[in-house]
């Protein structure tokens, strides 16, 4: 028997995600700046206080610190809150109600309190919004001891990891990405969510591993496809979840093909990709035949103009070089 | 008519002699860590605890053991979560300013200056869309009025007409910052217009006034009128914290505040009454004294998790 499969964009699989688990569990509510009527900055939640009504959909005022810590105790008193932060640049805005208390309460409470509180927050450039508008900062979460972060690259996962991140009893961070929003794909209308923690090869190769996330995954299967027709194999890894991170999988892809390279968005000093290549430092050492690589954000400020924007971020053929260099 | 003073005073020496015991305790090298003493404020907690009910909610400062005893939180297992045991309410793994009891509806002390304002008003927000009829209790100090929380959460909770009721323990000094130093206005009530609220200052060592205020503050937030900002005006005896030398502050005003005590000014009323009788109030310390030699007792009974715990519970199921 054939499943249904819907062509949607990602923006509209979030929205999906959204209706299904505000139609599953009234304790799900939504809160966050322009979200009701206007349907979000990014149209997300066009219509759903229409669909749920204003006391489900919550337009708040710009108090982005004090928002999150109403849904930190609107989740600690039995609610499902899901914050949305208009950009991820403003989630510095938040920072200590994520960081000192969403994350913490469950362990430092003595596992008495439980926090199910998901924050959705699209990052990433390539739109020329400037410094304030584009950046991705999920390393400062995936640092940060009690979250749970997750990356969608496809319409598929972003309702899959949405949803199972809105049942998840632990604050998780759901990082979308602009650019994404308008791309479609297919999603079967009967998937279950998709556990979170869960990476996924998403091209099998036997040269190097790509090890990527949210829109880079896109880019990495793009530069796979490139150097296919140079005879070079490419496996993509797409972490999907970056907190907690499946080192099993990462270890396992990078036993099969003996290099790496690992394609982030963020910044690179301290990003999420030292991190992976600490993993692979520690767990697949023996495994590897050359160094690994990251290609990242160059450690500045996301310049506005289009050409210096381009110039610092991850691009296809960037990661071919870094490809090409190991082999 | 009995006013109720005599369990208000009964829980005012209870917090004072906790707190005594505690200073004690980490002047002999019994406690490890650090923490903030209420003596002198706990008529605010007590008369405030006294005009909700037992289902209602509160949270707490970094100043908040006070607040724990007042909303129920026993003082031995309270004591137990201060020297870090199993049998604290937290397991020992939050500590003075980090402890909660939900069971209680005691949401927590809070070491960030105002980062329970918020988390009050969205269980204020919470008891609104599940109708459980609870209102809120969110302490803080004259500090936290300068955070933007304070600002950010009060202003929502108004234009959504939350039931809480916005408790300032005015106790003169942020750390050692004068209050005068780090605000332009005589009272902090007075930022309640800026939201459109209720606000009232009061004298914040009299656990009558308080009870009183803060159940007229209560009526308007279950009657769906919103939230209150009361300004509870009051002194802390000793320091900041355990570092405090005192050194901003004069020997007179101190000699000043030390005669407002709440709990003198209960137990003078109490006498003046005749409610209390000088063997009654002998017999009253001496039963509190009871109640902390046996909470000490249990809390350094009480062993700690075991080590290999520490990387356990990070993550809920």
């Amino acid at each position: 028997m054939s499943v249904p499969v819907a062509e949607i964009t990602y923006a509209q699989a979030i929205r999906t995600a959204l209706v299904e688990e505000m139609t599953r569990d009234e304790r799900v509510i939504l809160l966050g700046e322009d979200i009701a009527h206007y349907g979000g900055a990014f149209r997300v939640t066009e219509d759903l206080v229409n669909e749920f009504g204003p006391q489900r959909v919550l337009n708040t005022p710009i108090s982005e610190n004090s928002f999150v810590g109403v849904a930190v105790g609107a989740a600690l008193t039995g609610m499902r809150p899901v914050v949305e932060i208009m950009f991820m640049d403003f989630i510095t805005l938040a920072m200590d109600q994520l960081v000192n208390h969403a994350a913490k309460l469950h362990y430092i409470y003595g596992g008495q309190a439980r926090v199910p509180l998901v924050v959705r927050t699209p990052s990433g450039a390539g739109r020329g919004y400037g410094a304030s508008h584009s950046q991705s900062l999920e390393a400062w979460f995936v640092h940060t001891p009690g979250l749970k972060v997750v990356a969608p690259s496809t319409p598929r996962d972003a309702r899959g990891l949405l949803r199972a991140a809105i049942r998840d009893n632990n604050p998780v961070l759901c990082i979308e990405n602009k650019l994404l929003y308008g791309v479609k794909g297919e999603v079967p209308e009967d998937d279950e969510p998709i556990p979170l923690g869960q990476a996924a090869v998403v091209r099998e190769g036997e040269d190097v591993t790509l090890i990527a996330y949210s829109r880079m995954t896109a880019l990495a299967l793009e530069a796979a496809a490139a150097l296919e027709e140079h005879g070079i194999h490419c496996e993509v890894l797409d972490l999907r979840t970056l907190a907690p991170l499946d080192e099993e999988a990462i270890v396992a892809s990078v036993a099969r093909t003996s290099r790496a390279v690992i394609v982030e968005e963020d910044t690179r000093r301290g990003g999420v990709g030292a991190e992976v290549a600490a993993v692979l430092a520690d767990r697949a050492y023996d495994h590897l035949d050359s160094p690994v690589r990251r290609v990242a954000c160059d450690d500045v400020p996301i310049p506005c103009s289009p050409t210096l924007e381009q110039a610092v971020l991850p691009s296809v053929e960037k990661i071919a070089a870094a490809v090409e260099s190991l082999i | 008519m009995s006013t109720g003073e005599l369990g208000y005073l009964r829980d005012m020496k209870r917090i004072r002699a906790f707190e005594e015991r505690v200073d004690r305790l980490f002047t002999e090298a019994r406690i490890h860590g650090t923490t903030h003493l209420c003596i002198g404020q706990e008529a605010v907690p007590v008369g405030a605890c006294a005009a909700i009910a037992p289902g209602d909610l509160a949270s707490g400062s970094h100043r908040g053991h006070g607040l724990a005893i007042a909303k129920g939180l026993g003082t031995d297992r309270l004591m137990a979560e201060l020297l870090g045991r199993r049998d604290g309410y937290c397991q020992g793994r939050g500590g003075t300013q980090h402890v909660a009891s939900l069971e209680h509806g005691f949401l927590g002390t809070n070491g960030i200056t105002a980062g329970g304002i918020p988390i009050a008003t969205g269980a204020a927000l919470s008891a609104r869309l599940r109708d459980t009829g609870q209102v809120v209790l969110s302490f803080f100090g004259d500090g936290a009025t300068n955070q933007g929380t304070f600002h950010e959460s009060l202003n929502m909770a108004a234009i959504w007409a939350l039931p809480v009721v916005y408790v300032c323990e005015n106790n003169r000094y942020a750390m050692s910052t004068a209050i005068g130093d780090a605000v332009a206005i005589a009272h902090l009530a007075d930022r309640a217009a800026a939201y459109g609220i209720a606000g009232e200052t009061l004298d914040g060592n009299d656990v009558l006034e308080v009870r009183a205020a803060v159940e007229r503050a209560v009526a308007r937030a279950r009657n769906g009128d919103g939230p209150t900002l009361l300004e509870c005006e009051t002194y802390r005896h000793l320091g900041h914290s355990k570092s405090d030398r005192r050194e901003y502050r004069t020997d007179e005003e101190e000699q000043c505040w030390l005669q407002l005590d709440p709990i003198l000014r209960s137990e003078s009323r109490l006498i003046g009454t005749g409610e209390l009788t000088p063997s009654a109030l002998e017999d009253l310390n001496a039963e509190v004294d009871a109640e902390i030699d046996a909470a000490v007792t249990f809390a350094e009974a009480s062993p700690p998790l075991e080590a290999s715990s520490a990387s356990q519970g990070v993550y809920a199921e």
